[in-house]
């Protein structure tokens, strides 16, 4: 017997009442990867070496070698990846329950905040405002940050690095472990190369999305894309990563499942 | 007296390119001892150790006393000519494209008649300085130089068959925002270069020194990473027929042992910047380049690695980048061999301790970047393929000749 739910959801997006968003970026070697102080390890940026091209090292097939990080790319931080997540159980991708990587997602747009102030952070008050507007977020929901980070092409513009660091919006201290208490979220997603903003360094603590959100066994998206085309209520997200064995995160493909406008 | 250079015209795109041919390769084992001396830009012949006489051509017992004590030694380099010729015809490709060629026999005060290439300034009869050089076939060669430097003597078109001046060349300088990149850069304008393209690894990051060097009519900036094959395919494609010099100066340096990490991560990246990505260089800039080997006077002439003293002995303190070195050293053999077919020169750069960020608690003496650039400079213009940069790197080599085995064991305390 069919599932009569899957059939109409089949009916849907076939006929294009639902739309599929893909919020991945395409995995390229020049997309920026995190740039740490270089005395500390670095994570790989995408590198991809051809193994043959219908060529004399494989006349009928073309395939490619390729090496990254965990974390390049758009990708999925595991609540292993921070300190604070180190003895949540199930904290590594491999061991994550599958039905975690559908979850419901909410967009906050605060593109044009990002636009005039790149140290925009994201507070309690906003997300309450954006709540008046929007509706309230629902339990096991994936904030999403809406930056347009992701327009900005050049590794320069994205990285936005100045001699004191770099600078891009994120979510400031507060607002962090009030999602997570108050609207029981899910994860955190942005634009930019990380969930914390670029000056996280200097919050207290340190990298505030990256401490409670891991802490508290939630997860983190970044370097979506496509995050324009999303309601800010309604969606629905595929986010599913590599099968590592302790992996503290993988690259991976996320798509999004929306009602067309 | 030898007419000055002149900035070569823009090619004729609808011209057929001439292709690179070399003179004669074969030489004896014994004459390989003048390859050596002239690939480290000294003079030296075999002396007799029993009887003192100076031998030419080399040999493997003494002409005189018939002594199998050879060693090569420093020699008096003056001479008399005695009698020159120009030569007009010749049925060896690489000679008849290159006439008229100036030969002649040349009295050494040191004792020997030898055979020399003769400079067009040389003064029939007159004094003069023997040098030895490389030929494009990487083989030693004997040149008859004026006795005192003439103007633009080092423009003689005889002469730039052995050297690789970057005067009125183009060059590549693969990372041009290190304290090396920059200071190589400059001292090639300086040097005449007619453009230098200056690759950046890193666009996102600010660097004022490169950015005022930028904004010189005769710099390029290139997005070039030598850990992308793409980056660098991309660069080669775009630019790889305006090559002549090409400086890799990408370089990778951490300190650290083999058993102190956890993990050969450092090592891996040291091994991606410091080979991978010089053979990375090589697969793309290397055909181009052999491929405009004898394009007019501007052909492209030199291959440049900044490589470390390290590459022969290990210091285990950087034991990871120590092997990267060794390893470079080894792909840097293999391209000269490679790229000799074509004429193209292979020039390694051995240094001591450099004056950079990386080296900040290694104790003085430290090699400023500018001078191996100068260094580097020096080597192209007298044509040399192996120099040996600084004190340090001098003293290391010195004592590696004596006793391989004390500097492992002192380097490793």
């Amino acid at each position: 017997m069919s599932n009569p739910i899957l059939a109409q959801f089949m009916n849907e997006l076939l006929s294009g009442r639902l739309k599929l968003v893909d919020l991945t970026q395409t995995l390229a070697p020049e997309f920026p990867t995190i740039v740490l102080p270089p005395e500390f390890g670095q994570a790989w940026p995408f590198r991809i070496e051809e193994i043959s091209h219908y060529d004399e090292r494989g006349p009928a097939w073309y395939w490619n070698n390729f090496s990254m990080s965990e974390h390049t790319g758009t990708h999925f931080d595991a609540p292993a990846h921070w300190v604070s997540g180190k003895d949540q159980p199930d904290n590594t991708v491999d061991s994550i329950p599958a039905e975690n990587f559908i979850a419901t997602a909410c967009v906050i747009d605060v593109s044009a905040e990002s636009a005039e102030n790149p140290d925009f952070l994201l507070t309690i008050d906003y997300v309450k405002a954006w709540e008046e507007k929007h509706g309230r977020i629902p339990e096991r929901a994936w904030v999403l940050l809406r930056t347009d980070w992701s327009k900005r092409t050049t590794p320069k513009e994205y990285l936005n690095m100045a001699e004191d660091g770099a600078h891009s919006p994120g979510p400031d201290a507060e607002v962090v472990p009030w999602l997570i208490r108050e609207r029981n979220v899910h994860g955190f997603g942005t634009e930019s190369v990380g969930t914390d903003a670029g000056q996280a360094h200097h919050l207290n603590p340190p990298y505030p999305c990256h401490y409670y959100m891991h802490g508290n066994n939630r997860y983190g998206l970044q370097c979506l894309t496509n995050l324009d085309q999303l309601p800010p209520q309604g969606t629905l997200i595929f986010a599913a990563p590599l099968k590592i064995r302790k992996g503290s995160g993988s690259p991976l493909r996320v798509l999004a499942l929306a009602p067309s406008a | 007296m030898t007419a000055p250079l002149v900035k070569p015209k823009k090619k004729n795109p609808v011209e057929r390119t001439r292709l690179s041919t070399r003179p004669p390769v074969p030489r004896s084992r014994s004459a390989q001892g003048l390859t050596r001396a002239a690939a480290e830009g000294s003079f030296e012949l075999q002396v007799c150790a029993e009887c003192s006489t100076v031998q030419y051509p080399p040999r493997e017992v003494c002409g005189n006393c018939l002594s199998a004590h050879l060693q090569w030694k420093p020699v008096d380099n003056r001479g008399q000519l005695i009698a020159t010729t120009t030569l007009r015809h010749s049925n060896d490709l690489y000679f008849r494209e290159r006439l008229p060629w100036r030969v002649g026999t040349v009295k050494m005060a040191a004792g020997p008649v030898v055979v020399a290439h003769v400079h067009e300034d040389c003064v029939a009869d007159g004094p003069v300085r023997l040098t030895l050089k490389l030929d494009r076939s990487g083989q030693a060669v004997l040149h008859a130089l004026p006795e005192k430097d003439t103007p633009n003597m080092s423009d003689a078109a005889q002469l730039r068959e052995s050297t690789c001046d970057p005067k009125f060349r183009r060059v590549l300088v693969t990372d041009g925002k290190s304290a090396m990149g920059l200071a190589v850069a400059k001292a090639m304008l300086d040097a005449g270069a007619n453009a230098v393209f200056l690759g950046d690894p890193t666009s996102w990051k600010a660097n004022a020194a490169f950015d005022r060097l930028a904004t010189d009519p005769r710099v390029q900036v290139v997005e070039l990473d030598v850990t992308d094959t793409d980056s660098v395919d991309r660069l080669a494609a775009s630019i790889g027929g305006k090559v002549e010099i090409l400086v890799n100066t990408a370089s990778y340096l951490r300190d650290g042992g083999i058993l102190g990490r956890k993990d050969v991560i450092l090592a891996r990246d040291a091994m991606e910047v410091n080979v991978l990505g010089l053979m990375r260089l090589a697969q793309a800039f290397g055909p181009g380049m052999c491929f405009r080997a004898a394009d007019g006077s501007n052909n492209a002439v030199a291959w440049v690695n900044i490589l470390s003293i390290h590459a022969f002995a290990a210091l285990p303190a950087r034991g990871a980048w120590s092997a990267s070195m060794a390893a470079a050293l080894s792909a840097a053999q293999t391209l000269r061999a490679e790229l000799s077919g074509a004429g193209v020169r292979v020039l390694n750069v051995f240094p001591g301790p450099i004056d950079e960020e990386w080296e900040q608690l290694t104790p003085p003496p430290k090699l400023a970047p500018a001078a191996i650039a100068k260094a580097i400079v020096k080597g192209l213009q007298d044509g040399i393929e192996d120099a040996y940069v600084g004190d340090i790197a001098e003293e290391i080599r010195e004592r590696l000749r004596e006793n391989h085995k004390a500097v492992e064991r002192e380097l490793g305390q």
